[in-house]
């Protein structure tokens, strides 16, 4: 356990690294986030429910995942990379794990940027809302990262990942949303976390069936 | 130690590979030639592990971590320097005294000088020269070498030379190339692919 842990640790320097090195997501997701919630914020008549602010709020953190997502192995693509990670004596799990973790440092960043923006344009968020985004994050991190490899390796990458990662981040949007706004949120902070742990060992246990032949 | 049998290998309805037969002992060096698209990366592939066979059997010792593959592409990282690179693969395959390996391992591939460069700033004949001791950093026991002197230059590929020599019967080699006469007098068996 303490080896796994140790190959993820290196695999998620090497990212982090890389993106001070390029700095070519983070910004990216940054500029997005901020950008979408000031159109969200001309967009959304004066007057509109709550309900409908945290609905934007949540549509503007799943497709900012899905920037991100979307360049999670581009340098491992676009170079061949996959094949020296593949072939190292570690779990190649290990390579999911890291990308996750590093995916969700970049995600968790925006959002440090976007829910106090989202207070400056719309209502400040509350605790329950910040405990669900948390939440989510590993869910759509854990999911994400999966079919981000399996959209990799194919040629429509670009078109691919939205159609994978959408229908199963639904629940996480719903589960989201039901946190921000329902009086019992501990319920859908349950579901969210029951989600990341099914969805989370799912994508643990086949993503060595993802980047093998 | 390599053993194939009837191996074959198709992608889609391309058959790469068709029923081949060899066999590779420990400490053998075997050269691989043959036309372009006729299987020579393949089979490499299929030695790492990085492809499975279609039909037929094949066997490998030792297991991936026990095993230098070295490709068409560098696979280091170009925004990494030639020590970050090195130092990442050292760790994942756990080589003991990481450092002083890198450090001679750069020192013999007259990279040293160059260690703090970024991968991206390398010459084409550096990056081979980076990838070569990326694949040797482990001391593999099974060393996949396709097309090792490209890029290389004639000092490169002398260097080259020399290592092949060394390793000669202490290492398994499999090298598939377009100039098999470089590496005739070390070989033990020559592969043609047609």
């Amino acid at each position: 356990m303490r080896r796994y842990l140790a190959d993820a640790a290196v695999l998620a320097h090497k990212d982090l690294r890389l993106e001070l090195r390029a700095r070519d997501t983070l910004p990216a997701m940054l500029l997005f986030v901020l950008s979408i919630l000031a159109v969200f914020h001309f967009a959304l008549p004066s007057g509109s429910s709550r309900l409908a602010e945290l609905g934007l709020l949540w549509v503007a953190i799943v497709f900012t995942a899905l920037l991100g997502l979307g360049r999670a192995f581009v340098a491992e693509r676009e170079q061949g990379l996959l094949d020296g990670l593949v072939l190292a004596p570690c779990d190649r799990s290990a390579i999911w794990l890291a990308k996750g973790i590093t995916m969700f440092a970049f995600l968790a960043l925006a959002e440090v940027v976007a829910l106090p923006a989202f207070g400056l344009f719309f209502s400040p968020v509350s605790w329950s809302t910040i405990a669900g985004v948390a939440l989510a994050d590993m869910g759509i991190c854990a999911v994400g990262t999966l079919f981000a490899a399996m959209a990799a390796a194919g040629r429509a990458r670009e078109l691919l990942l939205p159609l994978l990662l959408l229908p199963p981040a639904l629940p996480i949007v719903i589960g989201g949303v039901g946190a921000s706004v329902a009086h019992g949120s501990g319920r859908y902070l349950g579901f969210l976390a029951l989600y990341d742990a099914i969805f989370a060992l799912l994508a643990w246990a086949s993503f060595e069936y993802v980047v093998t032949e | 130690m390599i053993r194939a049998e009837a191996l074959e290998k198709r992608y889609g309805l391309k058959r790469v590979l068709r029923g081949l037969d060899f066999e590779l002992e420990r400490g053998g060096f075997l050269v691989v030639t043959g036309p372009n698209g006729s299987g020579k990366t393949t089979l490499l592939r299929l030695c790492a592990g990085l492809a499975l066979p279609t039909a037929g059997t094949l066997e490998v010792e030792p297991e991936r971590g026990g095993i230098g593959f070295l490709g068409h592409e560098p696979l280091v990282y170009r925004e990494l320097t030639a020590l970050e690179n090195l130092d990442l693969y050292g760790r994942l395959y756990r080589v003991p005294e990481r450092r002083e390996r890198i450090g001679m391992l750069l020192e013999r591939f007259g990279l040293w000088e160059a260690r703090r460069e970024r991968a991206s700033a390398l010459s084409r004949g550096m990056l081979q020269r980076l990838a070569l001791c990326r694949a040797l950093l482990h001391r593999p026991e099974l060393l996949l070498l396709d097309e090792p002197f490209a890029g290389l230059d004639a000092e490169g590929a002398a260097l080259l030379d020399r290592e092949l020599a060394g390793m000669r019967d202490r290492r398994t080699l499999l090298v598939a190339t377009h100039d098999p006469e470089r590496v005739a007098p070390l070989a033990s068996g020559r592969l043609a692919l047609a």
